[in-house]
């Protein structure tokens, strides 16, 4: 009798780049291991599936699975996958993206793929800092916390990337941190089904810049810390915006689906192609 | 009903740690609600108390090092 839930991950992995580079602790294994997952739930074809991914730690998980990937530029890997997504709109395309590749290097392009609703799934791995760098803050670091270019705390008021996306027009967001690993593949799931822009932003941990520089304890410490400071979306509902303070909300954020930007442009096509411009 | 569930045999699982891809975090050894897992004097996750193992998966969808592998054993079946 199989084990209930049971995957086999190793399939999907290049067993040959492996051990990968991330710290001990670094909560970008559980997240990809859940992509990896979710994968498999869904079915997708390793010949046929796009891993796109910028630069940064988590920008590292494109080397270690075994489908067709490409390491680009800082941020640009938005930029790549809206071309891949475009020349060939059959193949599914996936972005993995850290926090600061996705909303300071990348934003633009972020807020743009999400306004077209490109059939992208994108993943943010927010770990809260720039860890490849050595630490220092980022646009999703929280206020009042420490980072190697912020040795008094961040005076900046952080980014609700969910929020940023749904407001630009991506037709799934969802959030989930690497303690609810299972939901997060289930999510990671249905943002592979949807046809759209798909957001996931999985909080994980840094152990080692973010964790060390703040004093949060070991990798399992912040990992219940950032279980313990989530609230679900029904619960948040009921909540005034005092006690959500410090807190994320996680959950399936929004789920709207609206036309996609390749199938659009295939229509564009055919009409050019009848030939009934001016 | 309880004569059902004392003729039940528990089922067993074996519990694999790749030593090569583990870098000795611990988020196994505390994801793990009975214990099976400890760390070893050489700073890697060791499997300690198999028995009591019930395949829940949680280390092996924990470890972010993709070092541990549960399977179920063939003859429970």
């Amino acid at each position: 009798m199989a084990i209930a839930g049971k995957i086999p991950t190793r399939k999907y992995l290049r067993q040959d780049r492996l051990p990968h580079i991330w710290c001990p602790g670094c909560g970008h294994g559980i997240v990809m291991q859940a992509l990896v997952r979710a994968i498999h739930n869904v079915g997708l074809s390793q010949d046929k599936t796009v891993i796109v991914s910028g630069i940064g730690c988590s920008s590292r998980a494109s080397g270690y699975m075994d489908f067709d990937t490409i390491h680009t530029t800082h941020g640009r890997a938005l930029a790549f996958a809206t071309g891949i997504k475009m020349a060939n709109p059959e193949l599914n395309v996936i972005v993995m993206t850290g926090d600061g590749d996705a909303s300071a290097i990348g934003g633009n392009h972020l807020i743009h793929a999400a306004r077209r609703n490109i059939g992208i799934t994108c993943i943010c791995l927010n770990n809260n800092i720039y860890g490849m760098t050595s630490g220092q803050f980022s646009p999703t670091t929280p206020e009042c916390a420490l980072a190697t270019t912020a040795p008094y705390g961040v005076i900046d008021p952080s980014f609700d990337l969910c929020k940023l996306v749904q407001a630009a027009g991506a037709s799934y967001v969802a959030r989930g941190t690497a303690m609810q690993a299972r939901m997060l593949e289930k999510y990671i799931t249905n943002a592979l089904k949807n046809d759209g822009f798909s957001f996931i932003e999985a909080i994980d941990q840094c152990p080692t810049y973010f964790g060390r520089k703040n004093k949060l304890g070991d990798a399992y410490a912040m990992m219940k810390r950032q279980q313990e400071t989530s609230v679900s979306v029904s619960k948040a509902a009921a909540m005034t915006p005092a006690e959500l303070e410090g807190k994320q909300v996680v959950g399936e954020l929004w789920n709207s689906p609206r036309p996609e930007y390749a199938k659009s442009y295939d229509q564009v096509i055919a009409k050019a192609q009848q030939g009934g411009g001016r | 009903m309880t004569a059902l569930a004392t003729e039940r045999k528990p089922r067993l699982f074996t519990v694999e740690v790749n030593t090569t891809y583990c870098k000795g975090c611990e988020i196994c050894v505390q994801v793990c609600p009975k214990n099976v897992l400890a760390m070893n004097d050489r700073l890697k996750a060791n499997v300690v108390n198999l028995k009591d193992c019930t395949g829940c998966l949680n280390c092996e969808i924990y470890c972010p090092d993709f070092a541990i592998n549960v399977e179920e054993v063939e003859a429970n079946a």
